[in-house]
């Protein structure tokens, strides 16, 4: 049924996946190697990202997918260094179009934020300033790294606004967060995000508070914007509809570690990973007539006290004796497709596949 | 917006009344009538009754007070008791200290308040910003009559830097203003950290951050606006209530203004000048959250009327 999801996006799309299946030829924007992103509480270390390694190649969206509290987000907010405390990057690198982001300076990465690296957040309504007006708010991303004057962001806007579809974008400019809907908050806030044409663009949740419509018409901008312009984007969300609409390639999460990593297609018609069924088989299928939705037993761990072996194991349909022993690798299944799960290991490729 | 001035003036007319009223009530509830407090207890009681016919307080309460709205209504507040002068020039000739004394104290607030309550959010759980605190908490707590005379008697006492008492050059407000103002300063401080501090946690102060700002813009351009919305609402009325006179600060310091004349008159039940200032009083306070509601609907677009 994904397949269909899939099948509905235009027909253009499909040699672009392809050609992000054969992935390696292309430009790597964005590459994470073992990132490990830790938070020290009074009641331990909390290992929100544990070793995750994650590369988006350019004019790619990537999609991490993931229940609340798997490291999405904070995988995000570390390309940023917008961990709060009291977190922290304590490993790994971050290369972003061949320049190392950890270790650089407060200073540095403030000229890398909003310039070559930007984000949309969930809440259009809050991410605003509710004082001043949304074509001041934008502009401002502009003149903080660029030097231009003041007619000229504003004209830089003002043409930003058309291309992400704010009708009336003169008026528009003046006008303040709360006097636009939803859709055109997540507008505004895509306009400031793509505004410096960014080399990556990280949408955290973009369409979560937004309707069903609405949600399709922002999808659409996003991809479209994607294919006119040079930006990645990383997409952050738990929602597979979404990652079916516009994704190349996808990583699922699971208590800060990547579970399963594949194209696209690939992910929704050879599905490995226990983790990614159980995501999956909790969309409610049009087709047919279930009283009651699948979902994935139990919950998600408490990172202070993992399980031993795989993090999943507890509430794994398939686990094995050695699950609860020993941690899985990512294991290479081909077509750019890895999982870390003991049952892909080599000699038993397909072991609870159909 | 000159309509919603206008509705509100209007709206203040009922009040004054009412307070008049109640004040009228009150007084003629409270022992002891102006004319036995002015003659002392030395004259005879017929004289008294002389006395009260003439001044019309034998009349029914309501019709007393039905005379004194009338002539309010001309401009005519009547005539102090004691002092044998229209009300109104009183008060117009102790105002202007308390409008000193107001303008002095409310710089003090503002440029120690502000500046503290920011440092503190920015500093958060720091030295500097325990040591703000309980310097405001002090300010808040610490009675006014106690603050000021141990500072009159340290500055002006002990080490004679400023004077004690009176109210002929500048001089004279220093120690006043700081009395008075440290204690705005302490709510203003307060209010402006905690405000600042929760701000800080919204949604758009990330976005700020994401998109490359520096922290100083960001707590100063993207957070101080909306953090100040409330604290600008308490500075305009704490500043009417400093308008209103510092019954306190005035009668410590020997300043002539609002407040001294209003104690003053309430000794000596001198009704027409104790019902004079505490109906220009409540017209400042009225004034003073008009002007409170006018700034926040100029600070916060929300709630602009379109």
């Amino acid at each position: 049924m994904m397949t269909n999801l899939a099948a509905n996006r235009a027909a253009d799309r499909i040699t672009d996946i392809e050609s992000g299946i054969q992935g390696a030829a292309a430009q790597e924007m964005l590459v994470i190697k073992d990132l490990k992103t830790h938070f020290f509480t009074q009641k331990g270390v909390v290992p929100a990202v544990d070793g995750v390694s994650i590369r988006i190649p350019e004019k790619q969206v990537m999609g991490i997918v993931g229940e609340s509290g798997c490291g999405k987000s904070v995988t995000a907010m570390s390309i940023l260094q917008l961990i709060s405390r009291p977190g922290r990057i304590v490993g790994g690198s971050i290369m972003l179009d061949g320049e190392e982001l950890v270790g650089k300076s407060v200073r540095a990465m403030r000229d890398i934020r909003g310039d070559k690296v930007s984000v949309i957040f969930q809440e259009p309504m809050t991410s605003l300033n509710p004082v001043y007006t949304v074509g001041r708010q934008v502009s401002e991303a502009i003149t903080v790294h660029r030097h231009v004057g003041k007619q000229e962001a504003r004209q830089q806007v003002i043409e930003m606004f058309k291309a992400v579809g704010i009708p009336e974008a003169e008026r528009r400019f003046s006008s303040f967060p709360h006097q636009l809907s939803g859709g055109l908050r997540q507008r505004v806030m895509i306009a400031m995000a793509m505004v410096c044409q960014p080399k990556l663009m990280i949408a955290d949740e973009p369409t979560t508070a937004l309707d069903v419509t609405i949600e399709a018409q922002i999808l659409h901008l996003m991809r479209r914007l994607e294919e006119k312009s040079n930006t990645s984007i990383m997409l952050i969300t738990h929602n597979m509809g979404v990652v079916a609409e516009i994704c190349d390639f996808v990583y699922v999460m699971y208590a800060g570690k990547v579970m399963e990593q594949a194209p696209v297609f690939e992910l929704f018609d050879h599905t490995k990973h226990p983790y990614t069924k159980g995501l999956l088989n909790s969309i409610p299928k049009p087709t047919e007539e279930k009283q009651r939705l699948y979902n994935i037993k139990g919950m998600v761990p408490n990172l202070l006290r993992l399980p031993k072996g795989c993090r999943f194991s507890p509430r794994c349909e398939y686990a094995m004796p050695e699950c609860r022993e020993s941690e899985p690798e990512l294991y290479d299944c081909g077509k750019n497709h890895k999982v870390r799960c003991f049952l892909y290991q080599k000699g038993q490729g397909g072991g609870a596949d159909e | 917006m000159a309509k919603y001035i206008i509705k509100r003036i209007l709206v203040a007319f009922p009040v004054l009344v009412a307070v008049s009223l109640i004040l009228f009530i009150m007084l003629n509830v409270v022992p002891g009538d102006p004319v036995t407090v002015m003659m002392r207890e030395h004259i005879k009681p017929e004289l008294i009754e002389v006395f009260k016919e003439r001044m019309g307080l034998n009349e029914p309460i309501f019709v007393q007070f039905g005379k004194y709205v009338l002539n309010a209504l001309r401009g005519d507040f009547g005539m102090s008791y004691k002092l044998k002068r229209d009300v109104s020039a009183l008060i117009l000739e102790a105002f202007p200290h308390t409008i000193k004394l107001a303008i002095y104290a409310a710089l003090v607030a503002w440029f120690i308040g502000i500046p503290a309550g920011i440092f503190s959010a920015v500093k958060q759980n720091t030295l500097v910003d325990r040591a703000f605190m309980s310097f405001s908490l002090m300010g808040v707590s610490l009675p006014v009559f106690w603050a000021g005379l141990l500072m009159q008697y340290l500055f002006a006492f002990k080490l004679g830097w400023l004077p004690v008492t009176g109210y002929y050059s500048p001089k004279y407000y220093v120690l006043p203003a700081i009395v008075l103002g440290w204690q705005s300063a302490g709510t203003i401080a307060r209010l402006t950290r905690s405000n600042l501090l929760e701000v800080m946690k919204n949604d758009y102060i990330r976005t700020a951050r994401a998109k490359g700002l520096g922290e100083a813009v960001v707590v100063v351009s993207h957070a101080l606006k909306n953090a100040m919305l409330p604290v600008v609402t308490m500075m305009a009325m704490q500043v009417a209530g400093l308008l209103g006179g510092a019954v306190m600060t005035e009668s410590i310091f020997g300043i002539p203004g609002l407040g001294r004349i209003t104690v003053d008159a309430m000794g000596t039940r001198d009704m027409p000048l104790l019902q004079g200032s505490v109906l220009f009083i409540t017209a400042i306070i009225i004034i003073g959250n008009m002007v409170a509601d006018l700034l926040y609907a100029f600070l916060d677009p929300r709630i602009r009327v379109e």
